[in-house]
C-alpha cells in the first residue's frame, strides 16, 4: 500500500494579542532580523500551548512536531480536547494555512469539508449551488454533471431544486450541502465536525455515506469529531492531540481509551460549574470507575461507579436529600437518581468530609457520551445546597459482552434484553 | 530496506512547506480550476440582477445617469471642453472606462475580507476570486460600450463624422492594460489590508481622486498648468487617452505612449501578483 498523507515535523505559531499598529514596527524587525540571516525574534521554540500555564513571550504555539503518515484507504480519526490543535491540524492538511515549519505532502485530490455549505449563495437556486459549491469543493463540472441526480436524490430537496436556496429551511439548506460533499470525487477527504449540524436521522445517513465511501470506494478519509462513538464507528486508527503535540496514534479503541483517562488525570472536574451557593454542602472528589479501576469508558453491561465526597460546611437541621442526574448528549435527562430510594440516607448532621460510593450494575445506556449531575439540598423546603451541573461525563461505546452488532445512537436509548418465550 | 522503496515509488501530487516561490502564477491551477472561475463570473453577474425589476437594464442606467449630471455640471455650468466632441459622447466614453477599471480596483481590493469565510474553509487558488471579479466586470463593460456604440450611431445618424480608423484595433489592448492595472492595485491595498486595515479606508476616496488626475472629465489638450506632470505620469492617463483616440478618434495615441502604459501596467500587475502570492497562504491566521 502506499501513502496518502505524509506530515514531517509541522508546527504552526500564532501570535496572540491584537494586530495593531504596533505590528508595523514589529514587522520592521522581524524583517530586518531576517535579512541579516538571524533567526525571527517573535518565534521562541519550545513554549508550549497550554492554557493552563503561562507562558511568556506573545506567539503561542498550536502544533509541535506532528510527524504521521496515512496510508490510502484508511479512516482515520482526529481526537482531543478543545484547543488540543484538531482545527490548526485540519487547515493546514487542506491548505487553508500554511505550517510555520515542517512540510505536508499528499499524493491524490485532497478535499477538505471543514464546513458544510462553503460558499452557498443565498440568491442562486439549489441547482446553482450545486454547481458552485461543488467546484469551490474542487469538483470538476463533468463530474458534478454525472453525480447530479444522486446529489439531489440524497439531499431530498427535489421539489425546490429551482428555488433560491434563503428560502430554504436551514434542515434543507445543510442537507443539500452535505449531499454535494458526499459526492466528491477525491482520494482524499478531510472532514471536520460537519455531523454536528442536522438531525439524527440525517447525521446517520452522512456517517452511513462516509463508511461507505471509505470501506467500499477505498478512499482516504481524515475525521475529526467529539463524537467518540462516531470515530469508534468510523475509523480504524486515530490521532490523538493533546496541547498541540501528538500524543498517540494507534487503533481507535486504544486512543479512545487513553483519551478518556487522560480527561480524567488532568482534572476531575470542572468546579466552576457547581454552585455552592448556601455555603452548607458542597461536593468534592468525583470519580468514576469500574471494580475500583479509574475508567471513564464503558461497554453496555458493565458495572459504573460513582465516587464522591460530600463535605458538610454547617449542621443540618433537616436530612439532606442526595441525586444523581445522568443525561445524554442531547441533553435529554435519562435518570434521576435519589438516594432514598435505594433504601439509603446521605447524613449531614456532623460538618466534616464524608465519601460515597455509588454503584449502578449493569449499566444498560446506548453508546453515547452521558454527563452526570450531582445535587444535594433540602427537598422538603426545596433549597439547594450543591448542584454540580453536567460535572464529569463516561462514554458507552459499544456493546461490550452483549452484542457486538452497530448500535446507531438513533436506534434507542436503552439497550434491554428482556426474556423472549415462544407461546404454544 | 523497505522504507528506501517505498519511498522511490511513491509519488506526491503537493507538497506543502512554509517557503514558496515568490513569483508563481499557477496557470496549471488557474486551469485545473476554470469551472470554478467560470462559475464565480456567473454568479457575480446572476446574483446581480435577481430579485430586481429591470434586471440586466440597471447595467446601463448608472452610466446614463452619471453622464447627464457631468454633461450638466461639468460641461454646462463649468464649461469645461470636451475636444470638440459632443458632450455625452465624451463623457460616456470616459466615464465607462474609468468605471470599469473603478470597480476592478474597488471590488478587487477587498478580495481576503470578502471571502475570508470561504478562505477559512476550503482551499482553492485564491487568484480565481479576483480574476473572476475582474472578468464578471468586463461583461458589464462590454454591455456598457454597446450603449457607447448606440450613442455614436446616433450621432452618426445626424451628420456627425468621427476620425475613426485603424487604431480602434487597439481598444481590446487597452481594455486589457486597464484590467491589469485595477488588478494589480487592488491586489496590493488587498493583501496589505490583512494587516493594515487602514488602506481600506483610503480605496474609495482615493480612487475617486485619482479620477480627476486622469483625463476622464477633461481633455488632456486643455491641460497646460505645473500639475500636468502628476497628469503625465499617471499611468491610467494614456489609457485613457488611448481608449478615446481608438474609438472616437480624438485623444493621444504614440508608440511612446503605448509602450508607457504596458510597461507601467506590467509593472503595477507583477507587483501585485507578487504581494498577494505572499500574503495568500497565511492570511488566514491575521485576518
Amino acid at each position: 500500500m502506499s501513502l496518502a498523507i505524509k506530515v514531517e515535523n509541522i508546527a504552526k505559531a500564532y501570535q496572540l494579542g491584537q494586530f495593531d499598529s504596533g505590528s508595523l514596527s514589529g514587522d520592521l524587525k522581524r524583517w530586518w532580523a531576517l535579512k541579516r540571516g538571524k533567526e525571527d525574534p517573535f518565534l521562541k521554540i519550545g513554549e508550549s500551548n497550554d492554557r493552563t500555564i503561562k507562558g511568556k513571550g506573545n506567539i503561542i504555539w498550536s502544533l509541535k512536531n506532528i510527524d504521521f503518515e496515512i496510508q490510502r484507504g484508511e479512516a482515520i480519526g482526529i481526537i482531543g480536547r478543545n484547543g488540543a490543535g484538531k482545527s490548526t491540524l485540519l487547515k493546514i492538511l487542506s491548505q487553508v494555512t500554511t505550517p510555520t515549519s515542517g512540510s505536508l505532502k499528499i499524493s491524490g485530490r485532497a478535499a477538505s469539508l471543514l464546513e458544510v455549505g462553503t460558499g452557498f449563495h443565498p440568491e442562486l437556486t439549489g441547482r446553482e449551488n450545486i454547481f458552485l459549491n461543488g467546484a469551490i469543493l474542487g469538483m470538476h463540472k463533468h463530474e458534478i454533471v454525472k453525480n447530479f441526480d444522486e446529489i439531489v436524490d440524497f439531499s431530498g430537496v427535489e421539489r425546490f431544486i429551482d428555488t433560491p436556496v434563503k428560502r430554504y429551511s436551514s434542515g434543507m439548506y445543510v442537507r443539500l450541502a452535505f449531499a454535494v460533499a458526499a459526492h466528491l470525487q477525491s482520494e482524499i477527504l478531510i472532514v471536520d465536525e460537519v455531523l454536528a449540524v442536522g438531525d439524527a436521522e440525517f447525521q446517520k445517513k452522512c456517517l452511513g455515506k462516509m463508511n461507505q465511501v471509505s470501506k467500499n470506494d477505498g478512499r482516504t478519509i481524515l475525521f475529526v469529531s467529539h463524537n467518540i462513538s462516531a470515530i469508534n464507528q468510523l475509523c480504524e486508527k486515530t490521532i490523538l492531540l493533546s496541547n498541540g503535540e501528538l500524543r498517540e496514534f494507534a487503533e481507535t479503541n486504544k486512543v479512545i481509551n487513553t483519551y478518556l483517562n487522560s480527561n480524567f488525570s488532568n482534572s476531575t472536574t470542572d468546579w466552576s460549574v457547581s454552585v455552592n451557593l448556601s455555603k452548607k454542602a458542597c461536593f468534592t472528589n468525583i470519580i468514576l470507575s469500574k471494580m475500583g479501576v479509574n475508567k471513564r469508558v464503558f461497554s453496555i453491561g458493565e458495572t459504573l461507579e460513582i465516587t464522591f465526597e460530600i463535605n458538610i460546611q454547617k449542621p443540618n437541621e433537616n436530612d439532606v436529600k442526595t441525586c444523581i442526574e445522568i443525561k445524554n448528549s442531547d441533553g435529554l435527562k435519562i435518570a434521576n437518581v435519589i438516594d432514598v430510594d435505594s433504601n439509603f440516607q446521605v447524613t449531614s448532621l456532623n460538618p466534616g468530609k464524608k465519601k460515597y460510593k455509588v454503584k449502578f450494575n449493569d449499566l444498560r445506556f446506548y453508546p453515547d457520551t452521558y454527563y452526570i449531575s450531582l445535587w444535594c439540598g433540602d427537598m422538603t423546603s426545596i433549597e439547594t445546597y450543591d448542584y454540580a451541573e453536567d460535572i464529569i461525563s463516561f462514554d458507552i461505546i459499544d456493546g461490550g459482552s452483549l452484542t457486538s452488532r452497530t448500535l446507531p445512537k438513533i436506534a434507542g436509548l436503552l439497550f434491554l434484553t428482556p426474556e423472549w418465550n415462544e407461546k404454544k | 530496506m523497505k522504507n528506501i522503496s517505498t519511498k522511490e515509488i511513491q509519488h506526491w501530487d503537493l507538497i506543502i512547506t512554509p517557503k514558496k516561490k515568490t513569483f508563481d502564477l499557477q496557470f496549471g491551477q488557474i486551469w485545473n480550476y476554470r469551472d470554478l472561475l467560470f462559475l464565480f463570473v456567473k454568479r457575480d453577474i446572476v446574483s446581480f440582477y435577481k430579485q430586481t425589476l429591470l434586471g440586466p437594464i440597471w447595467f446601463f442606467i448608472q452610466p446614463i445617469f452619471t453622464t447627464i449630471i457631468y454633461t450638466i455640471v461639468f460641461g454646462s455650468i463649468a464649461g469645461l471642453s470636451t475636444d470638440g466632441l459632443p458632450k455625452p459622447i465624451f463623457y460616456l466614453a470616459g466615464i465607462t472606462s474609468w468605471n470599469y477599471f473603478s470597480d476592478c480596483l474597488i471590488k478587487t481590493s477587498t478580495t481576503f475580507r470578502d471571502n475570508a469565510s470561504i478562505f477559512g474553509k476550503v482551499y482553492f487558488p485564491r487568484i480565481i476570486s479576483p480574476l473572476s471579479i475582474v472578468i464578471s466586470n468586463l461583461f458589464r463593460f462590454g454591455i456598457q460600450i454597446t450603449l457607447l456604440v448606440i450613442v455614436i450611431l446616433y450621432y452618426l445618424y445626424n451628420g456627425y463624422t468621427f476620425n475613426i480608423d485603424w487604431k480602434v484595433l487597439l481598444f481590446p489592448l487597452f481594455v486589457l492594460l486597464m484590467a491589469l492595472q485595477g488588478l494589480g492595485i487592488g491586489l496590493i491595498i488587498t493583501a496589505l489590508t490583512t494587516k493594515y486595515r487602514d488602506l481600506s479606508h483610503l480605496v474609495t476616496f482615493g480612487v475617486q481622486l485619482m479620477m480627476y488626475a486622469t483625463t476622464v472629465i477633461y481633455p488632456i489638450t486643455s491641460v497646460n498648468s505645473k500639475f500636468y506632470w502628476i497628469i503625465i505620469i499617471n499611468p491610467m492617463t494614456f489609457i485613457i487617452e488611448g481608449i478615446k483616440a481608438s474609438t472616437l478618434g480624438v485623444g493621444i495615441l504614440t508608440t511612446h505612449t503605448i509602450i508607457y502604459s504596458l510597461l507601467s501596467s506590467l509593472f503595477i500587475f507583477i507587483i501585485g501578483i507578487l504581494i498577494f502570492n505572499k500574503v495568500e497562504k497565511s492570511f488566514i491566521d491575521t485576518i
